[in-house]
């Protein structure tokens, strides 16, 4: 017989408690998780060489996993900077989700590590879904990009905890507007703090590690109004919902109750 | 491809639910709540769904999305606004930024509708929920 289930499950629930699991591991073991977003060629890997080398001249101990597409250019380019770094492929998958991360990192990750970073896929959509357990999510978008960038990916721009801009040594020859940009990234995510820095002429490096070092240390991080999230579950119902098993069961017939709005059969 | 993530992700949840009921012989249907933040394009997923439902017990499923409109309000001035696409977080009458938002990131599956072996009657057997 056919008959009307009532789930209320978030789809992405399985990826967020591997989330916030391995946010509780690494936390014991003392370790604080940067995720940093970005489309391809905006310096994420530039910039994260400057902060490793940054890092370990103050002594802090820090690592790091680069996941790409195909290939591993960035983990022998992160390396140089002699802190542990390790390259995820994730053979076409455009996200890393957390799951995949924990399985990275079992094994690998060394003690102590105060801060490990995680350079995701380059791709501003998908990531954006995916919690990998990070304390400190930045989004980096460089002055070619377009100051409406924020605007074309306002779930990315909207949940970043800080956003970076690179490559600002050549923001005056592109014209690149900081104004229109920080209007753009202030009206999908207000209050967000927004960084200026060049890897190619050592600008603004160690800002990112300054507040990755910070929010490890439990200084409180910029909360997105995006990710202040409302009780998800918004629709009527007829009878209460303590129970962990309401079928709103029946056959197509007798599903007359207050749900049939959403739990409609079809003819 | 973004959608197609999500699309498996809702069939691996449904097919799990469908584990635990048993005998489901078919799905029929499944309903999704997308908010207009939560990043994802119906008809997209859509299109995903149906391709990565083949060979599934969800072979055929219609899916059904409510849409849910992004909705927000400030803190402050209690004025509350429709924050479209792009949106505008930021209220648009005081310029404050301790806004709530309401609505819009949802991204749930909300029901299923399948059919089992068993015969009509009014014995009704609970499907625990996954929190
Ligand atoms: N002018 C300039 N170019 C940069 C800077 N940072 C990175 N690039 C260049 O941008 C390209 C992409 O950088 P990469 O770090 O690989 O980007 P990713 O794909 O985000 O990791 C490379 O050709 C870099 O040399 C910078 O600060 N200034
Ligand atoms: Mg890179
Ligand atoms: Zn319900
Ligand atoms: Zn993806
Ligand atoms: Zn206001």
């Amino acid at each position: 017989m056919c008959r009307v289930v009532d789930l209320h499950q978030a789809v992405l629930a399985k990826n967020d408690r591997a989330a916030d699991t391995l946010r509780a591991e690494l936390a014991a073991r003392g370790t604080t998780v940067v995720n940093l977003l970005s489309s391809p060629g905006s310096g994420k890997t530039a910039l994260l060489e400057r902060e490793l080398v940054e890092a370990r001249d103050r002594a802090v101990p820090v690592a790091a996993l680069t996941a790409d597409l195909a290939t591993e250019n960035d983990a022998e380019r992160l390396a140089r900077s002699g802190v542990p770094v390790r390259q995820i492929l994730t053979d076409g998958l455009c996200h890393l989700e957390a799951g995949m991360l924990a399985g990275h990192l079992e094994g690998w990750l060394p003690t102590p590590v105060r801060l490990l970073f995680v350079e995701n896929v380059g791709n501003l959509v998908c990531p954006a879904s995916y919690d990998l357990g990070e304390t400190l999510r930045v989004v980096l978008a460089s002055v070619t990009e377009g100051e409406d960038k924020p605007l074309k990916y306002p779930t990315a721009f909207g949940l970043a905890h800080l956003v970076v801009v690179t490559k600002t040594d050549i923001a005056e020859a592109v014209g690149f507007d900081e104004a229109a940009f920080r209007a753009n990234v202030e009206r999908v995510n207000p209050g967000v703090e927004v960084l200026l820095t060049s890897a190619r002429r050592e600008l603004g490096v160690g800002l990112l590690l300054d507040r990755a070092l910070a929010a490890a240390a439990g200084a409180p991080v910029h909360s997105p109004v995006m990710a202040r999230e409302p009780h998800p579950h918004t629709h009527e119902h007829a009878g209460d919902h303590t129970d962990l098993a309401h079928d709103h069961s029946a056959d197509d017939a007798d599903h007359t109750n207050g749900t049939a709005a959403m739990a409609q059969p079809r003819p | 491809m973004h959608e197609m993530s999500i699309a498996l992700a809702v069939i691996g949840q449904v097919e799990e639910a469908a584990g635990r009921a048993g005998d489901i012989t078919a799905v029929r249907e499944v309903r999704l709540q997308v908010g207009e933040l939560a990043g994802v394009v119906p008809e997209a997923l859509s299109f995903c769904f149906e391709l990565a439902c083949a060979g599934t017990v969800l072979e055929g499923a219609e899916l059904v999305t409510d849409f849910v409109p992004g909705r927000a309000r400030c803190a402050p001035c209690a004025h509350e606004w429709a924050v479209g696409m792009p949106p505008l977080l930021s209220c648009p009458r005081c310029d404050g930024g301790s806004t709530d938002l309401l609505s819009g990131r949802e991204l749930q599956i909300v029901a299923v509708r399948w059919e089992d072996g068993r015969t009509p009657a009014p014995t009704r057997e609970p499907i625990p929920e996954e929190r």
